[in-house]
């Protein structure tokens, strides 16, 4: 009995258990301000809303697996946002394609800049700054002149806010089906493997045969996409897009992939620690603000917390 | 001659950035209506120097192959601060100062602490201190608003009587004060090392932790000259999320632009300053050509991957692919 | 000086990694004015013993004294501050900074509290010079050195600190000849001032010729210490190893292999590094690379591997002439070539990740149907190979970082064994396993030649060229000066040949 608990433990990463293990203290001190914390509908309600960074926080979890980071998620987010209600404004064709418009457009822009990093080999801390920055300039360029169309479409607010069975949240279906896909990706396909290995050591990976620039442009491309995806939930969220609506989103992906255990360096991580990571950080969130801090004191909070957790566990080995 | 060789690859990145700056604002001063006048330098230099400064503090960082997302946001509540306390006699004024600066060194050295004796990446801890230090800047100043004692501000924004602007002469004094003699001594050597190789570093008895929280701190307190300067130019405080965001991802552009290498060990603070000109330049350049502001952001974004996309053209000498991996 | 208390020893010092001995019971005393050699196999603890010495990590048990007083060094600094300097195999030069400043990094001459940039030049000349390598510029930046150059600038920084105690290991494995000799004389030349020097080499040549003591090392413990010339080579080995050095090798076959070339190269050449390089191997051969490290060997195997860029000539596998765009269609069906890479660490497997998963890296694909792991044939494949490499892993799920340096090499073999290449580069594939694990991979090779592979093995080992090889080709200068056939594989005409000799009896080794 200790055998097999021992190699359970040895198999599910120590920082995934500690993430699982803030939740539930997180849970606890939540329960303690507000009676309604653990109450089934509330829960489904977080859930709700970490299904949008549920999906950023995947497609940064594969850049990062690779060694990498996306910090283009604000503007790529802003882009599936505004792209999906764009099309919506053309015509009943435009309303139908709404979605995949959105989500292709985001698409795009990742393949950029995986093209960069992977073919330029421009370091992509470098290049996705610079891919923001582009899809800000499209962005602003294309509200700045005149008011475009910027509502959602009915699907897009279903997606995003209905529930259909068992009162639970679509958007949580979403993430769901998206999260069940990059298990699968990650632990059974020859993309996963490989996604490992360049994260691990890109030259002995390139030695192997491996096709390493073809995956990394594949990586960024998936995270521009799923950034849009989320970025077309969120424009069906709030019945619009607008501008500057992926800021808040980028430290807490950075941070829910880190929190659940994926070596910002690249080469180690598990999806269900992500999982952790992203449930972990929309609590934090949900129970500053149910604390009813100001949004200066959230802020501090905010960031002491990620540092206090990482601190107790997601701390480097010492190089010796 | 053997030795020129050797100092001109070593600062081939400067280099390149003073003389792409050299040649933009030959272009903006010569299309400028005003001509070369003092007023256009001045605003000019005002506003590269902000960040100047920042891109100063983030090349401490990056040289040791980190990378520090929270410079905007300490330059944020440096600014903050100032607008709360560099008020008043001149006693109070020199005191507002001080703290400020010292707010900038206590910051900076938190973020050392934790990514040397807590062991996290440089680049998790200082996106979640950023956070933190832009509660702090929040929790100061809730609404924009504040004061600066304003002969010190004019004085140090202004001109000299030969038409130089103050500030220009504020950045070299602080690059004589704390670039050029860090870069010359042991811990500044090491900062070098440690960027370029931290085992090899190790190995050679280099006091790593020393010049790490070195690193941190000097960003730190540079970070901080940019938010008292800022305070200075703009006579009031903000607690903007929007402006911290921008110097941060501006210092990382400029100090790609100025060659420094963001795999640490190699480039200038000099050049960092000549890349955030530049960055600056182009949007002055924009203004001259009568282009719709509305194009400024991606403009700067395709001048940014333009920029770093040119630095791939190496890889067409590269005649073994393994050299692509580093 | 009193002849009882030598100027360092060691006593009863152990060290664990993680539950694994390195070192135990280890006891060393070494004399100023001597060359102390440690002799060992890979994993036998030398580079353990070293490490605690130098204070790079620091021993479980034991104690050591430095002129008979107790020591402890907690970091490499204090192990420099009394006076221990150690030349590590991995180097531990700064690439980015100055051949001057990498000299004085420790302690640079100061002006005002700043670094003396023209005292340090003149301090780096004079290190340069006392280690015989004038010829390095002291500003040139240590990246743009070639790795032999490097070296003699680590041995410069290390004679720089002024150490009582100096230790090499495996200081001249990358050195030229020429150096190699250079170096003798500093060394010999430094012995004579009163220093101490501990010398860690696998070039017995070099031991004979440098050595005053010797010790030997076996599985973490000492095993013998004896004045050198004491005994025989052959005594040597086998405290080394415990058994006897000859069968190490398999038989060769008599009969020269017949039939048509699997691999046909014409006019290779590449950016000066290759010079028109033609030859052509058959199934069942295996063809060694031979001559001096760094004529070219490497390149030529990388060129065909589809690594290199701008390579002109032709290369004709199976008698098509194609070019391979990369590794990824070097290894593709129609040919399967494989390249076991040089350094393991950084080119043949990802040391975080599992024995499993390092292994079907290259078979990913025809392990897999769109895309898609067959779990039930990559464990077949796996328990295959892991059966007939007798990889010894404690489980196929622990990183593989964690087996032993014969182990890890095993599994960077097997793992290309995994797609049945019918070509197999081989780029110095023993170098730094012991030889328990050597002797299994000739026999391996032997077989894998037998069944119709053909096989470019380059070593920077005599020993094994002549052992295991059918034909050697000797490089020089980028090109094939000689061809050896058979009972020609001698040492002395690898030696010659690598040395571009042609009369006997005017070698001159370093």
């Amino acid at each position: 009995m200790t055998m097999t608990l021992s190699s359970f433990f040895a198999r599910v990463d120590k920082p995934v258990l500690a993430a699982f293990g803030c939740i539930i203290v997180l849970l606890l001190v939540g329960s303690l301000y507000s009676s309604s914390f653990l109450s089934p509908e509330y829960l489904l309600q977080q859930l709700q809303v970490a299904s949008f960074l549920g999906l950023i926080a995947t497609g940064m979890m594969l850049v990062v697996l690779l060694g990498q980071i996306d910090l283009s998620v604000p503007w790529v987010v802003t882009v599936g946002g505004m792209m999906s209600t764009a099309a919506a404004g053309w015509g009943p064709l435009g309303e139908a394609l709404a979605i995949p418009f959105g989500i292709t457009c985001g698409m795009f822009m990742g393949l950029i800049s995986g093209f960069g990093v992977a073919y330029l080999r421009v370091p992509s801390m470098i290049f996705t700054l610079g891919m923001n920055a582009v899809a800000q300039g499209l962005m602003v360029l294309r509200t700045g002149g005149f008011a475009p169309q910027d509502h959602s479409t009915d699907t897009m607010h279903f997606l995003a806010t209905g529930r259909s069975i068992l009162n639970i949240p679509n958007a949580l279906f979403v993430w769901i089906a998206v999260g069940a896909a990059t298990i699968f990706l990650l632990g059974r396909t020859t993309f996963g493997r490989t996604v490992y290995a360049i994260g691990n050591k890109e030259r002995a990976a390139y030695l192997s045969g491996l096709p390493t620039q073809r995956v990394i442009m594949l990586a960024f491309m998936a995270s521009g996409g799923l950034s849009a995806f989320a970025g077309v939930l969120l424009a069906g969220y709030s019945t619009k897009a607008y501008q500057s609506m992926g800021d808040p989103y980028l430290l807490p992906a950075v941070a829910a992939v880190v929190l659940g255990g994926t070596n910002i360096l690249g080469g180690r991580g598990s999806y269900i620690g992500t999982i952790a990571g992203v449930i972990l950080i929309t609590l934090l969130q949900s129970i500053l603000s149910v604390m009813q801090i100001d949004e200066a004191g959230r802020q501090l909070i905010y960031g002491a917390v990620i540092i206090g957790m990482l601190l107790i566990y997601g701390r480097q080995k010492k190089v010796s | 001659m053997g030795d020129f060789r050797y100092w001109l690859a070593e600062n081939k990145g400067t280099l390149l950035a003073v003389a792409v700056f050299v040649i933009m604002f030959g272009i903006y001063t010569g299309n400028h209506t005003a001509g070369f006048s003092g007023m256009v330098v001045t605003t000019a230099a005002n506003k590269g120097v902000l960040l100047a400064l920042v891109a100063m503090a983030q090349t401490l960082v990056v040289l040791t192959a980190g990378i520090d997302l929270s410079v905007g946001m300490v330059f944020v509540l440096a600014n903050c601060l100032a607008s709360q306390l560099v008020v008043g006699s001149a006693l109070e004024t020199t005191f507002g100062v001080v703290v400020v600066l010292l707010a900038g060194v206590i910051c900076g050295a938190l973020n050392g602490i934790i990514v040397i004796y807590g062991r996290l990446q440089p680049i998790v801890t200082t996106l979640a201190t950023g956070a933190m230090f832009y509660g702090i800047a929040l929790w100061l100043r809730p609404i924009p608003g504040g004061d600066v004692n304003s002969d010190l501000a004019d004085a140090l924004t202004e001109q000299l009587p030969g038409g130089i602007p103050t500030s220009l002469v504020v950045l070299l004094g602080i690059v004589l004060v704390v670039w050029i003699p860090l870069r010359r001594s042991e811990v500044g050597r090491a900062i070098y090392a440690i960027g370029s190789s931290e085992p090899a570093a190790y190995m050679s008895g280099v006091n790593i932790d020393r010049a790490r929280l070195t690193a941190y701190i000097v960003s730190g307190l540079l970070s901080a000259c940019g938010g008292l300067m800022l305070t200075f130019i703009t006579y009031s405080g903000e607690a903007s999320a929007t402006i911290g965001g921008s110097y941060t991802l501006n210092s990382i552009a400029a100090v790609v632009i100025g060659g420094v290498s963001l795999f640490g060990g190699a480039g200038s603070a000099i050049g960092a300053i000549f890349g955030a000109f530049v960055l600056r330049t182009i949007g002055d350049l924009l203004f001259v050509f009568d282009f719709d502001p509305l194009w400024q952001p991606l403009f700067q974004g395709v001048i940014l991957l333009g920029a770093v996309t040119l630095g791939s053209l190496r890889l067409l000498r590269i005649k073994n692919r393994l050299d692509l991996f580093g | 000086m009193d002849a009882n208390i030598p100027l360092f020893q060691m006593n009863g010092v152990a060290k664990s990694y993680g539950g694994v001995r390195a070192l135990e019971e280890a006891h060393l005393r070494v004399e100023a004015g001597r060359i102390h050699a440690v002799l060992g196999e890979n994993g036998a603890g030398k580079s353990t013993l070293i490490k605690i010495m130098s204070g790079v990590v620091q021993a479980d048990a034991g104690d050591m004294a430095l002129d008979g007083a107790k020591i402890l060094f907690p970091s490499p600094k204090a192990a420099n501050a009394a006076g221990i300097a150690c030349i590590f195999q991995e180097l531990s030069l700064i690439p980015d900074l100055s051949v001057a400043d990498n000299i004085a990094i420790a302690n640079p001459p100061r002006r005002f509290g700043l670094i003396d940039r023209r005292a340090q030049r003149r301090f780096a000349e004079e290190a340069l010079a006392r280690a015989g390598a004038e010829d390095i510029h002291p500003l040139a930046p240590v990246k743009d050195l070639p790795l032999s150059r490097r070296q003699m600038v680590e041995i410069a920084k290390a004679l720089a600190r002024m150490p009582r105690i100096l230790i090499l290991d495996e200081a001249t494995s990358a050195l030229t000849a020429g150096d190699v000799a250079k170096v003798f004389a500093v060394l010999k030349r430094l012995r004579d001032e009163g220093l101490a020097l501990l010398y860690i080499s696998h070039r017995m040549q070099e031991i004979d010729e440098l050595a005053d003591d010797c010790s030997v090392f076996r599985n973490g413990r000492h095993v013998a210490s004896y004045l050198a010339g004491s005994k025989s080579r052959n005594d040597v080995v086998e405290l080394m190893i415990g058994r006897e050095y000859s069968h190490v090798f398999p038989p060769k076959p008599n009969a020269a292999k017949q039939g048509a070339p699997a691999l046909e190269v014409a006019g290779l050449c590449w950016s000066h590094q290759l010079n028109d390089i033609s030859f052509a191997a058959r199934p069942g051969e295996i063809v060694g690379l031979g001559g001096l490290d760094g004529q070219g060997q490497r390149e030529l195997l990388l060129a065909l591997f589809g690594v290199l860029r701008g390579v002109s000539g032709d290369i004709a596998v199976n008698g098509v002439v194609r070019r391979a765009r990369g590794p990824r269609a070097a290894k593709a069906s129609s040919s399967a070539m494989a390249l076991i890479p040089e350094d393991r660490k950084t080119e043949g497997l990802m040391l975080p990740m599992s024995v499993r998963d390092n292994l079907t890296l290259p078979a990913l694909d025809s392990l897999a149907r769109f895309g898609i792991i067959d779990r039930s044939r990559e464990q077949d494949a796996v328990d295959t190979m892991v059966k007939l490499l007798a990889i010894k892993a404690a489980n196929l799920d622990i990183p593989v970082g964690a087996l032993s340096g014969g182990n890890q090499q095993k599994v960077v073999i097997a793992k290309w064994l995994m797609i049945a290449p019918r070509i197999i580069l081989l780029n110095d594939p023993t170098r730094g396993i012991d030889v328990g694990t050597k002797q299994e991979i000739y026999q391996l090779l032997r077989k894998l030649a037998d069944d119709g592979a053909t096989i470019l093995f380059y070593s920077t080992d005599y020993d094994e060229l002549i052992g295991c090889c059918d034909r050697v080709l000797v490089m020089y200068d980028g090109a094939i000066t000689r061809e050896l056939v058979g009972a020609e594989i001698t040492e002395h005409a690898l030696v010659s040949s690598a040395f571009r000799i042609q009369e006997p009896g005017e070698i001159q080794l370093g």
